[in-house]
């Protein structure tokens, strides 16, 4: 029911919103809770566990009750707290955890159940049998008790990621915060004022109360128009900080257009920030508490601080005939709030025997609300005092138990928050967050008066500054008796987001989960997605009580990040789609687009599988028909991806000498040599070539998926085991454009491009040089990786396109091409060339044959740990070839070696393929694998066993070269 | 979590790559033997409190930095590079070779 | 002679502009990332001085002006942007020429600021980031090249092989950003 002249909303614009379907209004300014108030809806979703008939509790970020599905499709948004959902034209929202409707939900017999459902109960009910579990157990558990659901959809919501710094950061624009922002922000500091509201002033908006002589939310409406007016002042609404982290990080989420209808996929819905602050000053305030007694959820009963929120800030009276049941002072507000607006108050119950009326407003005092009256909305409450019980006729109950400090933040690093007697709850510890300090309600300083002071102070004294000018507020003493819950029968619920009533507390105790962690497991109190902001200092209290210990000594349980729920998407912005990782195309990447190559990636890189021609219909055609080129003619193949470091200084080579296993200093300049490199454990880290360009300068070439670790490890070895060396080095993997063209051809292929001929006499097998191609300076290296004759010629990458076009097209008239990933793994496999699939991480140089390339002439990384007993073990699994020579012909990687007769089992195991291909040269499968006693075996006939497809192959056990053993091909 | 480059200033520690307990710049002589070489490859006191950590600054300057960080509270009391431990180490150990 | 047609790394699909911001790709010319040996980064900052005009850059800053700059590129290294390197320069520095391994973009307008802080974690605060300020940095997951040339102008670097990606990411931040108004 809106009430006249009361609220902020602009009732010249009328806004059209749906709930569960039916159309209603309310006006701009409204949120979903307050329009529905409005409206007079009450019941407005179904609670967890029971399913019972729950409203509107609170009216904020704190709201257990109300959480509605927001849009559907690709934009469902569940789980919306209706106290933070502002209402936008069009505006779709749905009730949860109801079927078939929320008037009528057939799971509210759980309700019905309740005493087989207590707390335990799924630990005590659903253990046996436990082929149940999964299959019948969750399935229920989940369909029963939950939230709201997600589409099934990907999120067609724009998400975004953002980083902000600043001096100081204040959480909360309430007149505690407000007031720190104008003190920072007038003494010159950066200031970053982040509220989860959309307007400043925090309970300055829901009170009746002055500042400086006028209504708190106009003063509070001229300092954020002063702090919106300062260039160092960033003001962030719907921002809500929800997390602390080290050194000054805070995470942070705008609610950037949920508020409008704008979705086009560019406007983000929300932004997640994180904010790096010098300092920052927590103005968080305070959350008011419930009283727990029997039926205290009926949609109907709210926190009264909520219900005269409502006539403040929204001008919705949220009853016609209004109690307050409570046990301080600040509720008696709402009375006087509501008798002011016109609203009927038919009673305050005030559990203090000498609570006093502070208007004209029947007080019972000393008395307690005992039970309630209506299933879908309150419609009576049952008071009982000195004097006896009574029923009062009320559709709305506004109830407080005092008020909490909004200590969260202060939690998330591990601190725990201090007990204050006088308030009856907890404080922040100071230092609990470095960098953090607390000013306001927060720090349980409940008056306007003491909240403007602290605020204003508290950035002066971080900034060491003049406080801003402090205004005049209302200082009223907070007075309060504590009052957990009312004594008596029947179910009174203390997290009504988990249905956890003060029975199942009392049984945790009863049961021995004496520990508040243990109570809080066993119960579920505050493990709801609002994390017991209404109901864990009352759980608490009513556990010390049960094991009487005082609230000290029972402790609390920590508060975590994120303050109020944040979404997946939110946490992800920007990882989304091609933003999870950057893509690498190298220069050929067109124009291998253009032949329809299918891409695979290679870490970051994308490179061509193979190149489909016309009436291929299999990729092994493509493949043998590549790997024919190199063979017989000539094969182009784009290997930029390989990292290439440029490394030059007087002790190039002694550091080349250090990181490899074999010389470098004695290259000749001119020439290229193969290089295996360790782990300081003695395990195989990469292998590649490095060619010598001049006296001090070298290009070592990494393989592709160990680039940037090699990088790294010249790095650490550089700078902290031999900064001695005078040696610099740096990636030119990218100013390069390389390209391997191998086969028979591919001297005749390159004669043709190079602006002057090369010959096997200027260019033997391994040498290297300048050259020159179309009058652009290149870099050619005579190294093979396919077993051929063949080069790798490289260029400024700014020339790799037309270079790969010119190469292609010459490699075509002579009867070859380019040739893809498929067709290089069978070459180098038919070769015995060693990948990444074999140098796996747990391979030494002894392992893979290269035992002797370790030099005995000097140290080098790795060395020493690699002559550890165990590792140069003759009975290791050793590089070796197979083929296969069975009836099935069929090689699988990843299979395992067996004695042909042994039982294929883990005891058997003798060793395991890493690399299988079709060897269109050989005719069949070819396999390079690890076997124990390696060499020893050859020409033995063992057992391959595929034991995930199913395939069992006999093979012999072969040399890992198969092709041309002698590498007359390559040198020719 | 922020990390100060010694050259770069404060950074997010997503620029960051971390290695380990700083054991990695006393590497001991090919001859030390087996112990010295498994503790230096493979063992690690990992007792709460300040320890001295190898951290790359990968998407950053490239410096290593050995930074001093309280495993409990994560609170971190400085940065240094690498480099320089590593040279005064070296010094100090060749002072000390000269005078025994 | 077979003739080879450079492209860049952009090749044609920018500038764009969204909202207030101007992306555009830049030509940065010879680019040589310069890195001093041991003992020499005094005599390399003079050599530098006298052929070139400008002083080797301290961490975190450029020297020089628009068309030949030195930009600091991380621990003992700077790259010299603009020209050709003197040849007198290798004997106190390793020299490699870098011209064709990273994409340039200029970012600028009104909201360009706001643009990157949608894209990298460090302070680009005015009052901290001045123009002439450098950062070596990450850029979603990118290690990137940033440089401040003007109040709402920056220069922004990543290998040239992510160019999609950092136009990708970009264009996205700028869409972000313009929607706010």
């Amino acid at each position: 029911m809106r009430v006249r002249n009361k609220g902020r909303i602009d009732r010249s614009k009328p806004v059209s919103f749906t709930f569960d379907g039916n159309n209603y209004r309310g006006f701009e300014g409204d949120t979903l809770a307050s329009a529905l108030l409005a409206n007079d809806v009450r019941l407005v979703s179904r609670s967890f566990k029971y399913h019972r008939p729950r409203g509107i509790l609170t009216a904020g970020s704190e709201e257990p009750n109300a959480l509605v599905t927001i849009g559907s499709g690709g934009h469902q948004d569940p789980n919306v707290r209706a106290t933070v959902q502002e209402i936008y034209e069009g505006l779709e929202a749905r009730s949860q955890n109801a079927w078939p409707s929320l008037e009528f939900d057939v799971m509210a017999v759980n309700d019905l159940a309740s005493p087989f459902l207590g707390a335990g109960f799924y630990y005590k009910t659903f253990m046996w049998p436990r082929a149940f579990w999964e299959k019948i157990y969750e399935p229920i558990i989940r369909r029963a008790a939950g939230l709201g659901a997600l589409s099934g959809q990907p999120n067609a919501d724009t998400y975004e990621r953002a980083f902000a710094h600043c001096d100081v950061l204040v959480i909360g624009g309430g007149p505690a915060g407000l007031m720190a922002a104008l003190t920072a922000g007038q003494a010159g500091a950066d200031v970053i004022l982040a509220d989860e509201d959309s307007l400043l002033g925090g309970r300055l908006n829901l009170e009746t109360l002055e500042v400086d002589g006028q209504s708190g939310a106009a003063w509070a409406a001229g300092v954020a128009a002063q702090l919106n007016a300062m260039e160092n002042v960033r003001v962030m609404t719907r921002t809500t900080i929800t997390g602390a982290y080290d050194q000054g990080t805070y995470g942070a989420l705008e609610r950037v257009n949920h508020h409008t209808s704008v979705r086009n996929g560019k406007a983000p819905l929300e932004t997640f920030w994180r904010i790096a602050a010098k300092h920052a000053i927590l103005c968080a305030g305070a959350l008011e508490r419930p009283v727990a007694f029997q039926n205290n959820d009926r949609p109907g009963i709210m926190t009264a601080g909520a219900v005269r929120a409502y006539l403040n800030r929204w001008g919705v009276a949220p009853g016609k005939a209004i109690t307050v049941f409570a046990n301080n002072d600040d509720a008696h507000r709402t009375a006087l709030d509501m008798i002011d607006a016109g609203v009927h108050v038919s009673a305050v119950i005030d559990s203090r025997a000498e609570a006093e009326a502070l208007g004209a407003y029947t007080l019972i005092r000393g008395a307690h609300v005992t039970n309630t009256g209506g299933r879908k909305r309150l419609e009576s409450i049952t008071v009982r005092s000195a004097s006896g019980a009574q029923n009062i006729a009320t559709d709305c109950l506004a109830m407080s138990g005092g008020w909490n400090p909004t200590v969260h933040l202060t939690c998330h690093m591990n601190g725990r928050p201090t007990w204050r007697e006088d308030i009856a709850s907890f404080v922040p510890t100071e230092g609990a967050i470095p960098g953090l300090v607390t000013a306001g309600a927060c720090q349980g300083d409940f008056s306007t008066a003491a909240c403007l002071q602290a605020g204003a102070a508290a950035a002066a004294h971080i900034l060491g500054c003049d406080m801003a000018d402090v205004p005049v507020g209302d200082d009223c003493a907070y007075r309060m008796e504590p009052l957990w819950a009312v004594p008596g029968k029947g179910r009174a619920w203390l997290d009504f987001q988990n249905d956890v009533s003060v029975k199942d507390i009392k049984q945790a105790a009863t049961e021995n989960f004496r520990s508040v962690e243990h109570m809080k497991r066993y119960t579920t109190q505050g493990m709801a997605t609002d994390q017991g902001k209404n109901s864990n200092v009352q759980a608490l209290a009513l556990l010390a009580d049960a094991t009487r210990r005082g609230i000290p000594e029972t402790g609390t349980t920590t508060f975590r990040p994120p303050y109020s729920p944040v979404a997946m998407a939110a946490l992800a912005a920007g990882a989304e789609g091609k933003g999870f990782m950057p893509e690498r195309f190298t220069t050929s990447h067109v124009a291998t687009k253009e032949r329809k190559a299918p891409m695979i990636e290679a870490g970051l890189w994308y490179r061509p599988s193979y190149f489909p021609i016309k009436g291929e219909t299999h990729w092994r055609q493509s493949c043998d028909r590549e790997v024919g080129y190199v063979r017989e003619a000539v094969g182009v193949c784009d290997v930029s991806t390989l990292g290439k470091i440029d490394i030059q200084g007087p002790d190039a080579g002694a550091l080349l000498d250090f990181i490899y296993t074999n010389m470098f200093s004695t290259l000749k300049v001119g020439r290229t040599r193969y290089g295996l490199m360790l782990r300081e454990d003695g395990h195989v880290m990469d292998d590649g070539t490095t060619a010598r360009l001049s006296e001090d300068h070298y290009v070592m070439t990494t393989t592709t998926a160990a680039a940037g670790d090699v990088m790294r490890h010249l790095e650490f070895v550089t700078q902290c085991l031999r900064p001695d060396l005078d040696v610099r080095f740096a990636s030119v993997t990218e100013q390069w454009a390389q390209f391997a063209v191998a086969g028979p051809k591919a001297r005749d292929l390159l004669n043709g491009l190079l602006d002057a001929p090369i010959d096997g006499e200027s260019w033997p097998f391994m040498a290297c040089g300048p050259v020159s191609v179309g009058g652009i300076k290149a870099r050619l290296f005579r190294i093979s990786f396919s077993g051929e004759h063949a080069y790798e010629i490289a260029v400024p990458s700014r020339y790799g396109d037309a270079l790969f076009r010119a190469l292609v097209k010459r490699a075509e008239k002579l009867g070859g091409g380019p040739y893809g990933m498929e067709a290089l793994n069978v070459l180098r496999i038919e070769k015995g060339f060693i990948t990444h699939s074999e140098i796996h991480g747990r391979v030494t140089a002894f392992d893979i044959g290269m035992g002797r390339m370790v030099s005995a002439k000097k140290d080098c990384i790795g060395k020493t740990m690699s002559m550890r007993e165990g590792l140069l073990d003759e009975d290791r699994e050793q590089l070796m070839g197979f083929k296969p020579i069975g009836p099935v012909m069929q090689l699988t990687a990843g299979a395992h070696l067996y004695e042909e007769g042994a039982e294929p089992v883990a005891a058997n195991d003798l060793g395991y393929f890493t690399s299988v291909a079709f060897s269109p040269t050989f005719g069949h499968y070819l396999a390079l694998g690890f076997v124990r006693t390696g060499a020893a075996r050859k020409g033995d006939r063992l057992k391959m066993v595929d034991a995930v497809r199913g395939i069992e192959t006999v093979v012999e056990v072969c040399h890992p070269v198969f092709f041309d053993p002698e590498g007359e091909r390559t040198r020719g | 979590m922020r990390l100060p480059c010694p050259l770069c200033g404060e950074r997010d520690l997503r620029e960051f790559y971390y290695q380990g307990a700083a054991v990695s710049l006393t590497r001991p002589d090919p001859d030390a033997g087996a112990d010295a070489w498994a503790d230096y490859v493979h063992l690690r006191e990992n007792l709460p409190g300040d320890l001295e950590e190898m951290w790359h600054h990968a998407q950053g300057c490239g410096a290593w930095l050995v930074v001093t960080r309280n495993t409990a509270t994560h609170v971190v009391k400085g940065a240094k590079l690498a480099m320089d431990t590593k040279r005064a180490d070296t010094k100090r150990a060749d002072t000390k070779g000269a005078r025994t | 002679m077979v003739d080879l047609k450079a492209k860049t790394p952009l090749d044609g699909m920018v500038p764009v502009t969204i909202g207030t911001v101007t992306l555009r790709e830049l030509d940065g010319g010879v680019m040589t990332s310069l890195s001093p040996y041991s003992g020499q980064e005094k005599v390399l900052s003079d050599a530098l001085k006298s052929s070139h005009g400008m002083a080797f850059p301290k961490p975190n800053r450029t020297t020089g002006r628009e068309g030949a700059r030195a930009i600091w590129f991380g621990r003992a290294q700077a790259m010299l942007t603009g020209p050709m390197p003197d040849a007198g320069l290798a004997k106190h520095a390793a020299l490699t020429d870098q011209s064709d391994a990273w994409v340039v973009v200029e970012l600028k307008g009104a909201g360009s600021t706001d643009v990157l802080a949608r894209l990298t974690p460090i302070d680009l605060r005015d009052s901290i980031f001045k123009s002439g300020h450098t950062a070596r940095t990450d850029l979603m997951h990118m290690a990137a090249s940033i440089t401040r040339t003007g109040m709402d102008s920056f220069v922004v670097m990543v290998f040239r092989s992510m160019a999609q990606t950092l136009l990708h990411d970009l264009e996205k931040a700028m869409a972000g950003v313009a929607s706010r108004g």
